[in-house]
């Protein structure tokens, strides 16, 4: 589903921020990718639907090269879901209107269609009673759900979670991170940069670590948990899961 | 007390209709049209030079470059009398072709006030986080559509009470007409105050007006900023 073959990116001509990056998530599978601040996991997630150009080797996505510059990006990106740390709901629009944009202006979805749409994953996600709410009136975990539940209104063939927990408060982790499990255990494609490692030893089939731009670390669940085979992942892994 | 003794605020009473229904309905209309235009194109001109086409964002850098570099009345007046001329040479016509000083003077406010609502809408744009064109990205929208429906909005909303305050500004530049004879407001004033050789009551009451509707305004413009900012 989606292929990461030998990627390189820099930031100027000087900082290199992916280096060689190869991995890949098949379809179905939930692959959970870690390491520590600065490392390039949110850079890698946002070049799968080229948010962030790379400058060497190749992306593919569902058989679609992502970095052809004769790919149509917006239909591409229409078909994949993606969860921002900081929501990113469109302050000026209604939750149900957050919800209806991109179907109508994108699907073209007729409005109709669209409300039902979003009505089912708005009650999906535990928020129908707020649709007409702007976003502004919800709390940060309901507005990570709501962004679920954008992202699921275009019936993407795959959903990328860019910290998603991230900017909550810890009392509101915990619901957003059961629709991602339910997501998950339905069989949805997920790649998740998060640190939550629970989540990861609850869903995630792999497990990649990344360390200053490189995929130090591919591992199968188990493996990854039991002895991961790199110094800098087992470091990784002793400070985050000591507390 | 001799010189107020001379006065006679009676010329005012006796010239409202034609001041209100004449004077001020032409200085509404070239003000509501003159910020509509200078916020259609002023926006384009926003995005253009927050293009990455960096050619764009020059032309659009000169351009408001250029327009703030001008006393406005002197290209009022330029335009007025230059325009002909131009659609003469455009259109191969064998004569001058009269626009008109309204049209013209409308043209000429579009293209200023262009040039500054664009930097206002500029700001406006740079404030929106660069999470939101991201987001209505991965959506699957384009440029177009995320400017459309999610940035500019946005800004607009934002701006709006700088937008408004730049209008305020705008109704009084509109006096500046009075260089082509055209009765906008003050232009209405000053023909009655000349006619009747009022000039000390019709100039009074011209800054009253004028005065009053600026202060109200700005009030509005106030209140309404403190309802933007609780809403955000």
């Amino acid at each position: 589903m989606i292929e990461i073959n030998h990627v390189n990116k820099w930031y100027g001509p000087s900082f290199q921020a992916l280096k060689d990056c190869t991995t890949s998530v098949a379809k179905g599978e939930v692959v959970v990718v870690c390491g520590p601040s600065g490392s390039g996991k949110s850079t890698l997630i946002k070049c799968v639907n080229a948010l962030e150009p790379i400058q060497g080797g190749d992306i593919i996505l569902d058989g679609i090269k992502v970095n052809d510059p004769k790919t149509d990006l917006p239909k591409l990106r229409s078909r994949v879901g993606m969860v921002f740390q900081h929501f990113e709901l469109f302050p000026h629009l209604r939750i149900i209107d957050n919800l209806c944009l991109a179907q109508e202006k994108v699907l073209g979805r007729k409005h109709d269609d669209a409300v039902v749409t979003a009505m089912k994953l708005l009650d999906r996600v535990g928020l129908k009673d707020h649709a007409k709410k702007f976003p502004a009136e919800l709390s940060g975990g309901q507005q990570q759900r709501v962004a679920i539940a954008r992202a699921l209104a275009m019936n993407p063939i795959a959903m990328l979670f860019d910290e998603p927990t991230s900017a909550l408060d810890p009392e509101m982790i915990s619901e957003v991170l059961d629709v991602m499990v339910d997501l998950a255990r339905e069989g949805m494609t997920m790649m998740v940069v998060t640190h939550e490692m629970g989540f990861a030893n609850k869903v995630a089939d792999r497990v990649i670590f990344m360390d200053r731009g490189e995929i130090v670390e591919d591992a199968k669940k188990a493996d990854f948990f039991g002895t991961p085979r790199s110094d800098r992942a087992q470091k990784f892994l002793s400070k985050i899961l000591q507390h | 007390m001799t010189m107020l003794g001379n006065l006679d605020f009676d010329v005012i009473r006796r010239s409202l209709p034609y001041l209100f229904f004449e004077g001020m309905r032409f200085t509404l209309t070239l003000t509501a049209l003159a910020a509509f235009g200078g916020l259609v194109f002023g926006t384009l001109i926003a995005l253009m030079r927050l293009s990455s086409y960096k050619v764009l964002g020059r032309i659009a850098g000169f351009y408001v470059d250029f327009i703030r570099s001008l006393p406005l009345v002197l290209v009022i007046f330029w335009f007025y009398f230059l325009v002909p001329y131009i659609g003469q040479w455009l259109t191969g016509a064998s004569r001058p072709i009269s626009v008109g000083a309204f049209a013209s003077s409308l043209i000429t406010f579009v293209a200023f006030e262009a040039a500054y609502f664009s930097e206002i809408m500029r700001a406006g744009i740079q404030s929106i986080s660069r999470g939101q064109p991201a987001a209505a990205s991965a959506l699957g929208l384009t440029y177009a559509q995320s400017m459309r429906y999610v940035v500019l909005p946005q800004a607009f909303r934002n701006m709006l009470p700088v937008l408004l305050t730049q209008t305020i500004v705008l109704f009084q530049d509109t006096s500046l007409v009075y260089v082509l004879s055209i009765p906008d407001f003050l232009g209405a004033a000053s023909k009655v105050a000349q006619r009747d050789g009022r000039l000390v009551e019709m100039y009074l009451f011209a800054a009253l007006v004028y005065f009053v509707i600026s202060c109200v305004a700005s009030f509005g413009v106030r209140r309404l900023q403190a309802r933007i900012a609780i809403v955000r």
